[in-house]
């Protein structure tokens, strides 16, 4: 097994203007992810929801500036953190993660030698 | 298929007895050097795909099967070309990475590749390989592997023709018109991803399997379009691309043969390359479907494509290849370009659209209704195309606009389209094509000038 970081990129907006309606079927629609991911045979390590952007704050070559790295529409909205078999596994339970206002993307966690 | 029986032993390297392994009266064994040539271009993948199960490690893979290579010049020419070179360059290459594994280069293992225990039974690093083993036919899981979705496209391509067909990263840069160090980056760091995010080793399962094969047809189908049309340059064809991207759509014809768009791949590969010889003249002009010599066309690699195209489209609803490779049918079987199925093309095009949707595919659609209906529903069509904005900079959609223009004798509009064209497109054979007739619409109008005029 090894670990993968799933990032939830999203159009922050569409939370903005979200209904209490639409939040709650967003919140059922994560309960719902943490069950199906344990059902292919994966583990969620942790996830958390970020704040928005706005209180974001990038570091590039130590110049510390306000604001996220990506200059696109979607913003990095939370993350699974999540241990599956290879790629193709990350890559089934991504798609199952709920991301109506935009995608999410998926990085290999680095094996750090001193394990 | 060669590979699949028992290994010869190519320890005989030290084993004079070992002559009665070498296939004595075959004329290939007064030439070993064109044996290592031909096997390298045959089974450069097959031995491969074999060897990086047993190595676990893609470059220490491509290693041993380069000295497995080197080896076979001298082995062959002292003892002779083996009745299966496959498998002895094989049981070779596997040999020497064994050999790696034992002096522990495990430890340092770099690229890492992840085999699935799934895989049949298989001796372990570190055991012998028995002459009797069986070698199991990998090249499936390294295109596989190769194509994966999670690596960019040209990333795809570019492992496909240093992985699969054994090309050299220089050759690749050629191939593609970037310099070598560029290409060995691009090469490197999609080896490190495989190994990295940890992309199997393997045949994807049934349910992920058409989208995947999907992937692998459109990477043989890209390296045979940037050999026909090549990107930049004098030449017009790269034959060698040309020539790989057939020897791939026949690979996985031989290891697929119940995929249709597979079949659909090859056939349209052929009926397109039928008409290789006929697409420039000796003086290297492009020459338009219209003006080429049909008689020149190849006929055996038309039958084949044709015989082909009747199997890929039966039994469900065909896929794109299928329907691509049947409009080249259709012209490849037309006695002249009016007369070709017009409407019936307009049909496979429909089709096309359904399954396929892409603004190139409605681009040529557009070019199948102006001759099924008249240049102005063609005109029409492309119209719509310029509006939605998607082929914006697409060189073809400003070619075949002019082209119906000047159909219509609109000739000042037609020259604007040419020159929009020419700014769009660096392949000199295609500049020679537009500029010609951009001078042709732009001479005064004479009486022939009329609309529909041809001069």
């Amino acid at each position: 097994m090894a670990e993968y970081l799933i990032l939830i990129w999203e159009d922050e907006s569409g939370y903005a203007t979200a209904s209490p309606e639409e939040w709650q079927a967003g919140m059922e629609g994560h309960g719902r992810f943490a069950q199906q991911v344990e059902e292919k045979g994966g583990t969620i390590i942790s996830g958390r929801a970020l704040q928005p952007t706005s209180t974001a704050t990038s570091v590039r070559a130590d110049v510390v500036t306000d604001g996220p790295f990506a200059e696109t529409k979607e913003a990095l909205g939370g993350f699974y953190l999540v241990e599956a078999r290879d790629l193709d596994h990350a890559l089934d339970i991504a798609k199952l993660c709920p991301a109506p206002f935009g995608g999410v993307e998926v990085r290999p966690v680095m094996d750090m030698p001193s394990r | 298929m060669a590979g699949t029986g028992a290994a010869a032993d190519p320890a005989a390297d030290d084993d004079p007895a070992a002559d009665d392994l070498a296939a004595g009266d075959d004329p290939a064994v007064d030439d070993p050097a064109a044996a290592v040539a031909d096997a390298h271009r045959r089974e450069w993948a097959f031995v491969l795909a074999a060897t990086a199960r047993v190595a676990g490690d893609i470059d220490l893979a491509e290693e041993c099967v380069q000295d497995a290579y080197v080896a076979a010049l001298d082995a062959w020419s002292r003892q002779g070309v083996p009745r299966n070179p496959a498998a002895w360059l094989t049981t070779a290459a596997r040999r020497r990475a064994i050999d790696a594994h034992r002096r522990g280069r495990t430890l340092r293992s770099k690229l890492p590749l992840l085999i699935e225990p799934d895989s049949q039974p298989e001796a372990p690093a570190g055991e012998e390989p028995q002459e009797d083993d069986v070698i199991p036919d990998d090249r499936l899981r390294l295109v596989f592997t190769c194509c994966h979705p999670a690596l960019a496209r040209e990333a795809q391509v570019a492992l496909t023709l240093r992985l699969v067909c054994g090309l050299t990263t220089s050759e690749i840069a050629q191939a593609f018109l970037v310099s070598e160090p560029t290409m060995a980056a691009r090469v490197t760091r999609a080896k490190k991803k495989i190994s990295a995010a940890r992309i199997a080793y393997r045949v994807p399962a049934a349910a992920e399997l058409p989208d995947r094969l999907d992937a692998v047809l459109t990477v043989v189908h890209l390296l045979y379009t940037t050999g026909h049309t090549a990107p930049g340059g004098d030449n017009l064809v790269r034959d060698d691309l040309v020539e790989r991207a057939i020897g791939l759509a026949r690979m996985l014809q031989t290891l697929m043969p119940d995929e249709r768009e597979v079949r659909g791949l090859l056939a349209l590969l052929l009926l397109t390359d039928a008409r290789r010889a006929t697409r420039a003249d000796a003086g290297g002009r492009l020459l338009l479907l219209e003006e080429q010599d049909r008689s020149q066309w190849d006929r055996r690699a038309i039958d084949e494509g044709t015989a082909l195209v009747t199997g890929a489209l039966r039994g469900g609803r065909p896929g794109r290849f299928a329907l691509q490779a049947a409009i080249a049918a259709l012209h490849a079987e037309a006695p002249s370009y009016g007369d070709t199925d017009w409407p019936q093309i307009l049909r496979l095009y429909d089709g096309l659209s359904q399954v396929w949707i892409s603004p190139v595919v409605a681009l040529n659609r557009a070019v199948a209704l102006a001759m099924a209906q008249g240049p102005e529903a063609g005109l029409a069509a492309i119209g719509n195309l310029e509006r939605d904005g998607h082929l914006t900079g697409y060189r073809y959609l400003p070619a075949a606009k002019a082209d119906l223009l000047r159909q219509l004798g609109r000739r000042a509009e037609a020259a604007q389209a040419y020159r929009e064209a020419l700014t769009l497109t660096s392949n000199e054979t295609e500049r020679d094509f537009l500029a010609g007739r951009l001078a042709e619409v732009s001479r005064p109008a004479g009486n022939s000038g009329g609309p529909g005029g041809t001069p």
